[in-house]
């Protein structure tokens, strides 16, 4: 049999395999405050998904930026750097933010969670897996941010009605679905928490 | 397996962010480039300045003379430079490219590199273009004309007893804002050759192109898809000149990894749209409600260079009269230059634009023969053995009608528009109701001859324990490529969806199984998937490998492995073979466009509230056949998906222009929907399975984008009484309609 | 196109105190930054000026909502989150609310500040015409002093608003009302999609009838329609002391055209924007009667 032919076989070296950085996480002993008066790269705190790790950044750095390239936490994405989108959504002390618009200097107070932080190991949260079994992801580049946001919607109601599930994801943009199969991943989620707050209290 | 909800295949890692998309991949050494553009949209290159207190000789620098080999983006015709080089033909067009190590700088660089252009006449719409404006290409300003000709409209309309309608419809840009903006990363030397990673449609279009780039041999490029968010089309074309862009930067530094990723503005600015429409109708309708004679204009603009405007032209020409049975029809349909950047590639590929044109106008010819709009379609839909414009005879077991009659009960069509209508008359009614619809079909795959001088080629290799490997350029950008080939495979070779696994798209490891558009992945590279999968069972029959008429995954995974032992390895290639009786004459425009269409009835209903204008869709019903259906959750994502950019098509996406360049190009200003602004879908199959598709399918992906728009326009005039003809019905343009509307019934 | 990042400064003071020392000592260099969902969209898009900012994010002493008998009293760091969950707001103020929910997304009115929303003074921002219509006061404070001025006044021209350099917001207040029942709030943003948009036209009227039925009270403010945000003063004059009908109706209308003068951009026209306006001063009049 013969055999499928490949245009060709140049093989340049490729993409570095990712070591997460979040590892190396320093105790909170040496906290740098941020100064009052920052000039240049200045060191600082961020506590991102429980951790506790520094960074060296421009004040005025967008937070989405810190976390990309100088932690390496890429689930958090960029769809339009102005707020407009949602795909760089992370929580800052529990609540949705557009890390876009966040001055890293303004998170280091905070405590942040993006999408890298929400499974629990291997084990997906039960909105990840609706996500994928209801269709809410397709190409999947609003997905780490539209679930976040899912989860800031449920977090404030639990068994959502469609009108509070369309204003709740209403800040991040999709441009596959349609929207219809999310709301599907929302709405499985709730029913599950619901079966199993009942399962779980007779 | 085929028909059933299995997991996405890369779910795991798009939930979890793990996924790598462009930008998330890490290279050592790594420069970032800077594309440096005109803002002229006509104008004569003098000189580049590079100002402001900059290292300047620590960028790496790339101008059109340092193309190593041709200055050229392969595609249809040869006249888009990498690089602009004299002559500038739009805004946003690149000159200069920059790269540096230092991110920040290189934001400060790009603006402090000044071109100095001397500005020409610009050409900046259809109708200019047409008239000559200037003159961009050839003599006529035309990349491409067809005529498609049935019957003789010419003599049709001069028979008695004829209600004759014209009009005319224009359908805007439409971007199509994928949410990953454009981005690659190219490694360039003579040494190494070029290797890109990007996010892209078409590994072999890029590949297509960067081999006269550099001129180097085919094997010394290597194109390999990141993760891809979202495409539409709009990462058809367009990744090949990044990717250029990328390598010619790495090439000049000496090899250092480039990466080039687009932000929004940029993206929105200097990226393919959707192409601009103006469609008119002339058509004659008997005292039966019958179509007599049909013709259309249809007209493009395609914007300052050629790419792939003549096959969006043709697909707009092939559907622009639609699949209404009409003994005489006459389209012609020119695809004229402009100075803007060049419109390209969008879901639906020229379709959108003419059924618009086409689905508005059905609507005023069935209230001009006093027919309801559900009424005039039914007695003129295509019926098996009837012939389209290009004279194909549909063979397909079609029943329309019914189609139409299931999305009439679907939508309860007859008592709502009943019931609107007397809401809507009593005196001052805030919000006015309607409904409308729309019938079409989209062909699947390429067009005419495209698929045999594609040659599309699919490999599919079996490993010890009988696990399978799909290799094939098909690109997973979000509509399921991955899934639905593991479970036609699956289903082809009765072992495991879990076995099957796809190859990333690499040209160094997968064949050239034509480009990810054209509704053609599922039914044209599906069909080859299909077919290999049947040749690797035969093999393993024929050498003894399996007895019997069944077997289970043991037995195969058994059978795979003594092959393997035996010859080494286990591998079937399978290349694209017609459909008997598809016969295309490229000459007359004449004959069998498409193997197969899917066909479609779409109804919208909306609201307009009349102290602000706006419409709002309330409800959508979307019937369509798509032959077999492989995965219903995945099929209906397409759809909505489609009907939403249909929603946004059709209601708020307006590209602004200004000299040429779009200005609203950001997020905040091109208006799409939010999940709050679409209505609930009742999305419904209506399955006729495709004898030559992979278990009875065809395509799916464009479908969606056809009919929302003229639907929800012609719902709007049941709602409002006002006509509305051109793309979008923004709110401002539903109340320039309704205050002339005023002012006639005041002094007319 | 990006900015370059390294060009901005940013001071970030711990006490107000401090906060307004370093505004005294650079009054015209130094900008002030809340919650960034207006600078920050132009600071990627490159148009923000390099330079040094002042972030008073962390300075709690400008959060928190202050209820008395007689005023609401809103920190100038206050969110839209936080406006459109306070039941007091939700009760008395429902304008403000809806104008607190309907800004952005969920994500933004978690950043986004009333405080910043009045000091970026965009004619197309959400919350102002409620505060107008509201006759809410701002308290402006500066090294050594501090004001309270009407809200109404504030904006003198296009970005030009009543604020001394080195004055910085600190506070908002609401005058409360008696009598809820015979108040009338009628609010309508129009932006072509439900959320994430920037207003075509924002209205916010809020009247009171007497017991006759005549307008005792009336307050009208629109975004979107003039260089600032705008108290639509001849629609006011028009409708106080008259009984709501068709023909106060037609007058409203007639002075709204009067109002406004909008203009064309890349989100709408100034013909949209004129007649939508006086539809919805038409439409408020309709409500009032009824």
């Amino acid at each position: 049999m013969a055999d499928p032919k490949p245009a060709n076989a140049n093989k340049a070296a490729g993409p570095k395999t990712k070591a997460v950085k979040a590892a190396t996480s320093g105790s909170s002993k040496s906290k740098a405050k941020p100064s009052a008066t920052a000039t240049g790269k200045i060191p600082m705190t961020l506590s991102v998904n429980g951790k506790s790790l520094k960074v060296e950044a421009f004040p005025m750095a967008r937070l989405l930026d810190v976390l990309r390239e100088s932690l390496d936490l890429t689930g958090t994405k960029e769809g339009c750097g102005e707020g407009e989108c949602g795909a760089c959504s992370v929580f800052m002390d529990g609540r949705l933010v557009n890390s876009c618009l966040v001055p890293v200097l303004q998170a280091t107070t905070a405590k942040i969670v993006t999408i890298e932080g929400v499974a629990d190991g291997n084990k997906l949260q039960p909105i990840q897996e609706t996500f994928i079994t209801e269709g809410g992801a397709q190409c999947g580049i609003c997905t780490p941010g539209m679930i976040l946001a899912a989860i800031a919607l449920l977090k404030k109601h639990p068994q959502p009605t469609d009108a509070q599930i369309r204003e709740g994801l209403s800040g991040n943009l999709c441009r596959c679905t349609g929207y219809m199969k999310i709301f599907d991943s929302v709405r499985v989620a709730a029913e599950r928490a619901l079966a199993n707050e009942g399962a779980s209290t007779p | 397996m085929i028909g059933t909800n299995v997991p996405r295949k890369e779910g795991i890692p798009k939930v979890t962010g793990a996924a790598l998309y462009i930008d998330d991949m890490v290279f050592d050494e790594l420069l970032h480039g800077a594309t440096i553009r005109s803002t002229v949209p006509h104008g004569t290159l003098v000189d580049v300045h590079f100002e402001g207190d900059l290292p300047w000789d620590e960028f790496v620098v790339v101008r059109a003379s340092d193309v190593p080999g041709d200055n050229v983006v392969t595609m249809i015709e040869s006249d888009q430079p990498f690089l602009a080089d004299g002559r500038i033909m739009h805004a946003g067009e690149a000159v200069v490219l920059i790269a540096h190590a230092d991110k920040d700088l290189v934001a400060r660089a790009r603006k402090h590199v000044r071109l100095e252009i001397t500005p020409l006449e610009p050409v900046l719409s259809i109708a200019d273009s047409v008239a000559k404006k200037a003159t961009l290409y050839a003599k006529d300003n035309a990349f491409k004309r067809f005529l498609v000709e049935k019957g003789s409209t010419k003599d049709a309309f001069k028979a008695d007893g004829l209600t004759i309608v014209e009009g005319e419809y224009t359908t805007g840009a439409q971007e199509q804002l994928y949410i990953e903006p454009n981005g690659m990363v190219a490694i360039a030397s003579e040494k190494e050759g070029v290797t890109i990673w990007g996010s892209l449609q078409c590994p072999y279009y890029v590949h297509k192109a960067l081999v006269p780039l550099f001129g180097l041999g085919a094997d010394n490029v290597r194109i390999v898809q990141a993760t891809t968010g979202g495409g539409f089309g709009g990462k058809e074309e367009f990744p090949s000149i990044i990717a250029g862009h990328a390598a010619l930067l790495s090439w000049k530094a000496g090899g250092k990894p480039v990466k080039l990723i687009y932000d929004r503005a940029e993206d929105m600015w200097v990226t393919t749209k959707r192409h601009p429409s103006i469609t008119r109708h002339k058509t004659a309708i008997d005292a039966k409600g019958k179509l007599v004679a049909m013709e259309v204009d249809f007209r493009i603009d395609g914007g300052a260079y050629a790419t792939l405007s003549s096959v969006v032209l043709s697909r707009g020409t092939i559907h622009a009269c639609g699949p209404y049975a009409c003994p005489n029809q006459r389209i012609t349909a020119a695809a004229m230059a402009t100075n803007h950047p060049p419109h390209g590639a969008f879901r639906g590929f020229g379709a959108p634009q003419s059924i618009f044109g086409l689905e508005r106008h059905l609507d005023r010819c069935a209230a001009a023969v006093g027919l309801t709009p559900d009424e005039f379609r039914r007695r003129n839909l295509l019926k098996p053995g009837q012939t389209t414009a290009t004279h194909q005879v549909i063979e397909e077991k079609i029943d329309l009608p019914a189609m139409l009659d299931l999305a009439l009960k679907r939508s309860d069509w007859a008592k709502k528009r009943e019931a609107f209508e007397v809401e809507n008359a009593k005196e001052g009614a805030r919000i006015k109701r309607g409904i409308g619809l729309a019938s079409f079909f989209h062909g699947s795959g390429f067009t005419g001859s495209g698929e045999v001088y594609l040659a599309s080629v699919v490999g599919v290799r079996a490993r010890q324990g009988g696990t399978i490997e799909i290799l094939a350029s098909s690109t997973e950008i979000g509509q399921g490529t991955n899934t639905i080939f593991a479970q036609i495979a699956s289903e082809a070779l009765n072992i495991p969806y879990e076995w099957i696994q796809i190859a990333n798209p690499d040209t160094a490891n997968v064949p050239d199984s034509g480009p990810t558009v054209a509704s053609r992945t599922c039914m044209v590279v599906g069909k080859l998937v299909e077919r290999g999968c049947r040749q690797l069972v035969d093999a393993l029959r024929k050498g003894g490998f399996l007895a019997g008429d069944g077997y289970d995954a043991k037995q195969f995974a058994r059978a795979c492995d003594a092959y393997i032992f035996r010859h080494g390895k286990l591998e079937a290639t399978t290349t694209y073979t017609p459909p008997p009786g598809v016969e295309w004459d490229e000459k007359r425009y004449r004959g069998s466009a498409y193997a197969a269409y899917g066909w479609a009835v779409y109804v919208a209903e909306v609201s307009v509230d009349m102290l602000t204008w706006e419409a709002r869709v309330e409800h959508f019903t979307a019937v369509q056949d798509i032959g077999k259906v492989i995965h219903p959750v995945l099929a209906a994502g397409q759809v909505e998906g489609g009907v939403t950019q249909g929603i946004g098509f059709a209601l708020y996406e307006d590209v602004v222009w200004r000299d040429g360049s779009m200005i609203n190009n950001q997020m905040t200003n091109y208006i799409i929907p939010t999940a709050a602004d679409v209505p609930p879908i009742d999305v419904v199959f209506h399955e006729v399975p495709f004898a030559h598709g992979p278990s009875g399918a065809k395509g799916v992906g464009e479908l969606p984008m056809d009919g929302p728009a003229p639907a929800i326009l012609n719902a709007i005039e049941h709602a409002t009484g006002l006509s509305i003809t051109s793309l979008p019905a923004a709110p401002e343009v539903i109340m320039a309609a309704a205050l002339k509307n005023a002012a006639e019934a005041t002094h007319g | 196109m990006r900015a370059y990042v390294p060009g901005y400064e940013m001071l970030a003071p711990k006490a107000l105190d401090e906060a307004l020392g370093l505004l005294a000592a650079s009054p015209e260099t130094l900008t002030p930054i809340a919650g960034g969902t207006d600078l920050m969209v132009l600071f990627e898009c490159g148009r923000l000026p390099e330079g040094r900012y002042l972030s008073l994010w962390q300075l709690d002493e400008l959060r928190g909502i202050d209820i008395t008998d007689e005023f609401v009293t809103l920190g100038a760091l206050t969110t839209y989150r936080d406006v459109r969950d306070h039941p007091l707001l939700q009760a008395e103020f429902p304008m403000l609310c809806a104008a607190a929910a309907e800004s952005g997304a969920i994500a933004i009115q978690n950043r986004g500040t009333l405080g910043g929303n009045i000091i970026n003074a965009s004619p197309a921002a959400d919350s102002p015409p409620a505060l107008l219509a509201y006759d809410a006061e701002i308290e402006l404070v500066k090294k050594g002093g501090a004001r309270w001025v009407p809200y109404r006044g504030f904006h003198l021209d296009y970005k030009v608003m009543d604020k001394e350099p080195g004055e910085l917001l600190r506070r908002v207040r609401l005058p409360r009302r008696k009598d809820e029942a015979s108040w009338t709030h009628f609010y309508r943003k129009v932006g072509t999609r439900r959320y994430q948009a920037i207003s075509k036209v924002c209205f916010a009227g809020l009247a009171q009838l007497d017991s006759k039925g005549a307008i005792k009270v009336v307050r009208i403010g629109l975004a979107s329609v003039a260089p600032t945000v705008l108290a639509a003063v001849e629609t006011e004059t028009a409708l106080i002391g008259q009984t709501p009908s068709a023909k106060l109706a037609a007058q409203a209308r007639a002075a709204m055209a009067k109002d406004v003068t909008p203009i064309d951009d890349i989100r709408s026209t100034a013909e949209y924007r004129r007649h939508v306006s006086i539809n919805l001063a038409g439409a408020f009049v309709d409500t009032l009667s009824g």
